[in-house]
């Protein structure tokens, strides 16, 4: 069963991205949709087994792969509650993202290939979560890698596309640098890449240490931090996240999948797989848990004043995994694991709603050429609404469940880097709330405003170039003076809404379903059964924290939806006069704290010259000069000589002849 | 008395001029047609001078030979520059030099 589960994706993918062209774009589409439905039923199956009967943790050999000395390399298929849940989140959300693309992908002319690409990942996303050793993780991390490359620069058209795509790829290339080495690390402390095996032998290595340049470094320590700049990478952590804003440059549907709701969430998947390991290091927990905190805080600053629709919530699910990392630094990880879970639904369905007003909006993401688009489009007006009531964690719905599990981890933990993490995580959901409220009054409430925008007027005068050819599109020859320009937006097709309704639910009642068995102190460990570190005096703990401790997020959501009422809806002129007023902070918080241009400053400059004095000076001027140039310079300069050895008098070549003949005569008769 | 050494010096006195006269002259082809018959003359005095020291009858026989491929050599010769002749123009060995490189 888990064999077809995560193979039929990899078959369908095949099939429809070597064959598209043979079986249309329609079969292709049918097939990998068809059979993303089926893993997900599947997933669904083996889930419910972990979740309500005691199904052991089992592991599938597929193949052996590599055997080399005391290098053995199986792919095998390693499933458990932890993996299920992967499994779930991954499939459930790949199927919904391959139904809404149908809508959202329409007008495409090479749909085939994206459908193929969204298999492609899903099928290296189950690699990941399901691989047994490190090596097999290794190889679904760079297939997620290389998917989302492909997929961010999908339209290929378009060289910011492009730029995003290899920015994507490059910086993961540093977190993956990070990673491979923990694995090397690994493999030379442990003797074996396999997951079960390294955990059960991490008791004996624990507080080993080794020498380096002198000093004594714990080995846990290393490699834990080493695998950590992995996940750092792969989940846009503080430090390398810059790919993820724009890696929004991609389709929205796969800005849902790849870029909110699977992908980014392996480092978390990894950090709590290999649980056993971090908590033999207080250090890199500590660690873990504070670059955690500190992204959390920077995404959400950051989103507060961004003005792309896509990338305050791309922000957003930057924040959300510095959630998710600082919840498993506490030690929490079936904390973190549930807001993975959670997080998959609520933030899927706002990506997907996103990309549903940005459907409705003719590819306009700027939300400043939004507004009162409630009215026009209110399905998915309610459900971005429904989905921002669980991110920002209205009571009851599933952020509201996993954040304050985190937070009262958190505090729970008693430690003091735990403490630190507490406040900022609270501050954080206060802004959350803040910059959700805003993307919603922004685009759903107040007047509209979108006369000004190019996108909508190149629609409203019936030029359909770019896209989406619209049947609802009124095209008014008389000027509108009520900021519509004569364009009315129009709710998008049925196969768009279906996975919002889904999510939808999702969002509303994952957290109230199955709480108790993510984090509840008896249930949680019945039910992650050993698959992650579960430390169930911290989940007692959680549930004995002050009143006031338990509160603090309901006041952080309650104070950020005031305030972004407040200031977007009741007086606008607010935020225009904070711009005007503090441009300094206001530019700091626009341009992301200036990370692009620090790194393009640290990074790509010095890069960039190094690069062209290797160019320059020692590829052209040292390598080429006496390399092949030189020989070619040599040729020519002996041919020269040799030309003119050939004057093409008769009487010349008579003297040489003669001269030839003497000396070889006079060899003769020595 | 006139001996073996006088032969071999007004051979080789010939011989040095027909190669001089090879490859000194610039003017005309035909005076290198005539400077190959003198070198070939001075072979023959040459052929003939041993014969004649030696009492041998070869030397005189290879004489007769030679005489014959000169004169063939010849004939070859001024063929070829007759028609080169009407191709040119000229019989110019400065202007021979289609083969410069």
């Amino acid at each position: 069963m888990i064999t077809i589960l995560v193979f039929l994706p990899l078959l369908t993918a095949l099939v429809a991205g070597l064959g598209g062209r043979v079986i249309g774009h329609t079969a292709a589409k049918a097939l990998t949709t068809g059979g993303l439905f089926v893993s997900a039923a599947l997933a669904w199956v083996i889930f419910t087994g972990f979740w309500l009967n005691d199904t052991a943790g089992y592991t599938v050999p597929v193949l052996d792969w590599i055997e080399s000395g005391g290098l053995n390399v199986k792919w095998a298929l390693k499933v458990d509650t932890l993996t299920a849940v992967m499994l779930v989140v991954v499939t459930s959300v790949s199927a919904l993202v391959h139904l809404y693309s149908w809508g959202y992908m329409e007008e495409d002319p090479s749909q085939s290939r994206f459908f193929a690409y969204l298999s492609l990942f899903t099928f290296a996303m189950l690699m990941l979560v399901t691989a047994d050793n490190l090596v097999q993780m290794f190889f679904g991390w760079e297939g997620v890698g290389l998917a989302s490359y492909l997929l961010i620069g999908f339209w290929y058209h378009k060289p910011s596309a492009n730029a995003a795509a290899i920015k994507a790829f490059v910086v993961n290339r540093v977190g993956d640098f990070g990673f491979s080495l923990g694995i090397f690390g690994t493999f030379l402390v442990f003797g074996t890449v396999s997951i079960d095996a390294i955990l059960a032998a991490v008791p004996q290595h624990s507080g080993q240490t080794f020498s380096f340049l002198g000093s004594q470094v714990d080995v846990m320590t290393c490699l834990c931090l080493l695998l950590f700049v992995g996940a750092m990478g792969k989940s846009a952590q503080l430090g390398l996240h810059t790919w993820l804003p724009d890696a929004m440059e991609g389709p929205t549907p796969v800005s849902a999948l790849i870029h909110a709701a699977t992908m980014v969430t392996a480092g978390v998947f990894m950090v709590c797989r290999l649980s056993p390991m971090f908590e033999a290091s207080p250090t890199a927990q500590a660690v873990v848990c504070v670059i955690g905190a500190c992204t959390a805080l920077f995404a959400a600053t950051v989103g507060m004043v961004q003005n792309d629709i896509k990338r305050v919530i791309a922000y957003s699910t930057c924040s959300q995994l510095g959630y998710m990392f600082f919840a498993a630094g506490s030690g929490a990880y079936g904390a973190a694991m549930f807001h993975l879970f959670t997080h998959a639904f609520f933030k899927a369905l706002l990506f997907l709603g996103a990309g549903s007003v940005i459907h409705a909006m003719h590819h306009e993401q700027d939300m400043r050429f939004y507004g009162g688009l409630r009215k026009h489009i209110p399905i998915t007006f309610w459900m971005m609404t429904i989905g921002t009531l669980a991110l920002t964690g209205f009571f009851f719905t599933a952020g509201y469940y996993s954040k304050d599990a985190i937070l009262e981890a958190a505090f729970a933990s008693g430690t003091s880097h735990g403490m630190f993490a507490f406040f900022v995580g609270a501050l954080v959901a206060a802004l959350t709330s803040f910059y959700s409220w805003r993307l919603v009054f922004l685009t759903f409430f107040g007047k509209p405003r979108w006369a000004g925008s190019e996108h909508i007027q190149h629609a409203a005068h019936g030029d359909h170039g770019h896209g989406h050819d619209d049947h609802h599109a009124h095209a008014h020859d008389h000027a509108h003076d009520d900021g519509t320009a004569g364009y009315h937006p129009h709710e998008s097709p049925l196969s768009m809404l279906i996975p919002l309704f889904v999510l939808g639910t999702g969002a509303l009642l994952a957290g109230w379903v199955w709480h108790e068995s993510f984090v509840g102190a008896e249930e949680g460990a019945g039910f992650w059964r050993g698959s992650l570190a579960f430390r169930e005096h911290l989940m007692h703990a959680m549930h004995e924290v002050p009143a006031w401790v338990v509160y603090t997020p309901s006041v952080a959501f309650f104070l950020g939806l005031g305030l972004a009422w407040h200031v977007f809806l009741n007086k606008p002129s607010i935020p225009i006069w904070w711009q005007k007023e503090v441009p300094g902070l206001y530019q700091f918080l626009l341009r992301k704290w200036y990370f692009d241009e620090l790194y393009d400053a640290i990074f790509v400059k010095p890069a960039q010259w190094l690069g062209r004095q290797f160019w320059t000076r020692g590829d052209q001027q040292t390598i080429d000069r006496f390399g092949p140039n030189g020989a070619a310079d040599m040729v020519v300069v002996g041919a020269g000589l040799a030309r003119r050895f050939q004057t093409g008098y008769v009487y010349s070549y008579a003297l040489v002849m003669l001269v030839g003949l003497a000396a070889a005569a006079a060899w003769m008769m020595r | 008395m006139i001996g073996l050494t006088h032969y071999l010096a007004v051979s080789a006195a010939l011989f040095v001029l027909g190669v001089f006269g090879i490859f000194l002259n610039r003017r005309n082809i035909i005076i290198i047609l005539m400077s190959l018959e003198l070198i070939l003359l001075a072979v023959n005095i040459n052929l003939v001078a041993f014969s004649a020291f030696l009492h041998q009858v070869h030397g005189q026989i290879f004489a007769m030979f030679v005489l014959t491929v000169a004169a063939g050599e010849a004939a070859i010769g001024l063929a070829i520059l007759v028609i080169y002749f009407r191709g040119r123009g000229t019989v110019a060995v400065d202007q021979a030099d289609l083969m410069k490189g």
